[in-house]
């Protein structure tokens, strides 16, 4: 019966479902090109001057190497997961809370860093992150990196910038008199319960949490608490970078946890927007380019991963989207990025940023830890009201 | 005589297809065959196979960590579907959509019965054109005007205080559940645009169905002493009843699946489509986006059955 279930979802849908990978060895020697390469990646990460001219990273690539480029952008990194989990692409641009999953998963193949020259290149913080490497195998290049920061309206703060988080977890009166409740947002991902817990570490010491990412039940019980307070204080939770903007023009929103990509096109737009790295620090993401178990072109992939490393490659990116580069030869000289760039988007803050990672159940710092999906079903509940 | 006996009536026809044509008018079957066989395949594999599949899928569960679907037959998906917060959205979308509907109802009775009754002319053209018209532009846009149009610094704010009927919109907003922090960001924003997305599908079949009532049953009815609302409830309720139900379908089902408008416009609590949205798009939880569609199935299952029960069928 299983079998009769089994197929006849498979003929009527014609899904091809993915069929389990065997352990992988990396590629031992780079051929010629195959000709194509496909990219699951954030919005805004792979640009070939079709937004903007001046910020254009693959038709250069595709000339030299004859790897035509394809991108599907995805908005979370649960769909980059299920995306990757269907197959037909080579690489996806994972956050620390997709990429373990990805491992795990088998979706994603260890890489040979002896066939990326640039390796040698990339900032030692990040060579070994274990957001990509597992028990000292590397699953993929490192790509860019950047700090959840609190954007705020000038105006609502009478120009002295918010010292802490509590101005979008606990109920207060802003600078400007009125209260903040409606005013602020928060991020529409369960990844931000992780937001609470790093704010209950630093307020709450009794509560002995010692990583954000794993939280026993008491832990998670306290950070869930902190959230459903956040919840009567917040209008709409946002995912959409621009539905985000729009509510900080039109919807009276003044703070709002967010990333230096929106704060900078508010900027832009000569409006009263700026960001802070708050007291208790911040969470962050790390991005890895990782390399599809099945990938039918791995040549191509390589060189990509090698061309990604590039400084200028590295530079413009972190400009369009406001973020740190994995290399840092790319933070002086560029253009685009200019020579302040990196420490304007948080290359200082390294020591201070929890980086996402997907929560397990069996964690390192204290032996049984509540898993990633009890933080989606509960986040749904959260922002429901219960 | 003997040509006679030899020849058939009509003798075989040389050209290919009046023998097609003589053979499938000899065979009955056949042509009856070749005639529904491409519509009975398009319904029973594309459309009800397709179903099925989904039905499958909510049976099966998925791997927490590594969001792969184990295919093993199990209910823990269905389980997951009646944890209390999944229970809340299906509980709040079947609110709203029930809310809608008779809203919806409500408002498009009289402008369907203007329009079937009094329009004429050249006012029947614009009534139509009035009534299409909003159905003619991307939905996306209307959404996003709305979402512009209801916030906290948008036209309809302004309006008020230019009005001086600030505090009727404040003390709206500050009643529990219906209210929030701005009518784009709370419950009442994204029922005013469902009303207003859907209502051309309300208008349009009350109309119809407006239409099809004879002048002279009014007449007789007054005839007979029936005042206007006797006139109403005996006469020309029952008989538009139909044309409600018809519309009520529309604007019931849609807001059970929609998950634009509340993404949009609302205060981030989550409604079916948005659930099957996440948990299929996001989550990559296709087994509880299954079954998340199954209720919405059954829902309207029911719907349907009771509207039969009530008669509505009955004049169709």
């Amino acid at each position: 019966m299983k079998q009769i279930l089994k197929s006849c979802t498979a003929l009527t849908l014609s899904l091809a479902f993915a069929t389990h990978a065997f352990a992988q060895e990396p590629l031992k020697e780079l051929g010629k090109g195959e000709g194509e390469l496909s990219i699951v990646a954030w919005a805004g990460y792979i640009e070939r001057g079709e937004t903007d001219k001046a910020y254009d990273w693959v038709t250069g690539f595709e000339e030299k190497t004859g790897c035509k480029v394809s991108v599907k952008t995805a908005a979370t990194s649960d769909e980059m997961v299920a995306l990757m989990n269907e197959g037909g692409f080579d690489l996806v641009t994972a956050s620390g809370d997709a990429s373990l999953r990805l491992v795990a998963g088998k979706r994603v193949q260890p890489i040979n860093t002896a066939l990326i020259p640039s390796w040698s290149t990339i900032d030692e913080r990040l060579q070994n992150a274990p957001w990509h490497t597992v028990n000292g195998t590397h699953y993929g290049t490192p790509y860019v990196w950047g700090p959840n920061v609190l954007m705020y309206n000038t105006e609502a703060f009478k120009g002295q910038a918010p010292k802490s988080w509590n101005v979008v977890f606990e109920e207060m009166t802003l600078p400007d008199g009125k209260s903040n409740k409606g005013r602020i947002q928060a991020y529409d991902g369960p990844i931000h319960v992780a937001d609470a817990a790093n704010y209950l570490m630093f307020h709450k010491k009794e509560l002995g949490i010692k990583d954000p990412y794993e939280l026993n039940e008491d832990q998670y019980k306290a950070a869930l608490d902190v959230l459903r307070v956040q919840r009567t204080l917040a209008g709409r939770y946002w995912h959409d970078a621009m539905i985000q903007i729009d509510d900080f023009k039109n919807e009276g929103v003044v703070a709002s946890g967010s990333w230096p990509f929106q704060v900078n096109l508010l900027k832009a737009e000569k409006l009263p927007i700026a960001s802070v790295f708050p007291e208790e620090g911040a969470t962050g993401w790390a991005d890895t380019t990782m390399l599809h178990a099945e990938s039918t072109h791995p040549n191509c992939a390589y060189m990509w991963m090698e061309h990604s490393l590039s400084p200028k490659v590295q530079g413009d990116v972190s400009a369009w989207f406001g973020t740190v580069p994995s290399v840092p030869a790319a933070c002086k000289g560029n253009e685009l990025l200019t020579d302040e760039g990196c420490a304007a988007n948080g290359y200082n803050d390294f020591e201070k940023i929890k980086f996402w990672k997907t929560p397990v159940s069996k964690c390192a710092s204290q032996g049984e830890c509540v898993p990633y999906h009890r933080w989606v079903s509960d986040y749904i509940g959260v922002i429901g009201g219960r | 005589m003997t040509i006679a006996a030899t020849q058939p009536i009509l003798p075989n026809r040389p050209r290919l297809t009046g023998r097609i044509s003589d053979f499938l008018w000899k065979h009955p079957q056949v042509l009856l065959a070749v005639l529904l066989g491409p519509p009975v395949l398009w319904l029973g594999i594309i459309y009800l196979g397709s179903l099925f599949a989904l039905l499958l899928q909510s049976f099966f569960s998925i791997d927490d960590f590594s969001g792969l679907i184990n295919y093993e037959f199990t209910l823990a998906t269905y389980k997951q579907l009646l944890s209390d917060a999944n229970f809340d959205i299906i509980v709040r979308t079947v609110l709203m959509a029930a809310t809608v509907t008779l809203f919806s109802a409500l408002i498009a009775f009289p402008i369907a019965y203007y329009a079937a009754r009094y329009a004429r002319g050249k006012w029947k053209a614009v009534f139509y054109l009035g009534v299409m018209l909003p159905l003619w532009s991307s939905y996306l846009v209307k959404i996003y005007a709305w979402k512009l149009i209801l916030a906290k610094e948008g036209i309809l704010t302004w309006a008020f205080t230019k009005l001086n009927l600030l505090w009727l919109l404040d003390g709206w907003l500050s009643l529990p559940v219906i209210g929030g922090n701005s009518l784009s960001v709370s419950y009442t924003g994204t029922f005013l645009v469902f009303v207003y997305v859907w209502m051309p599908f309300m208008i349009l079949p009350i109309q119809a169905a407006l239409e099809r009532i004879p002048a002279n049953l009014i007449e007789a009815s007054s005839d007979l002493g029936g005042t206007p609302q006797q006139t109403f409830r005996h006469v020309l309720f029952p008989l538009a009843l139909p044309g409600i139900v018809a519309g009520s379908i529309f604007t019931f089902s849609l807001t059970l699946g929609d998950y634009i408008i509340p993404q949009i416009v609302g205060s981030s609590r989550l409604f079916i489509g948005q659930a099957v949205y996440a948990q299929q798009g996001t989550a990559g939880n296709i087994p509880l986006a299954a079954a998340f569609t199954v209720v919405p199935i059954i829902i309207m299952g029911l719907y349907l059955w009771m509207a039969k029960r009530m008669g509505a069928f009955d004049a169709l």
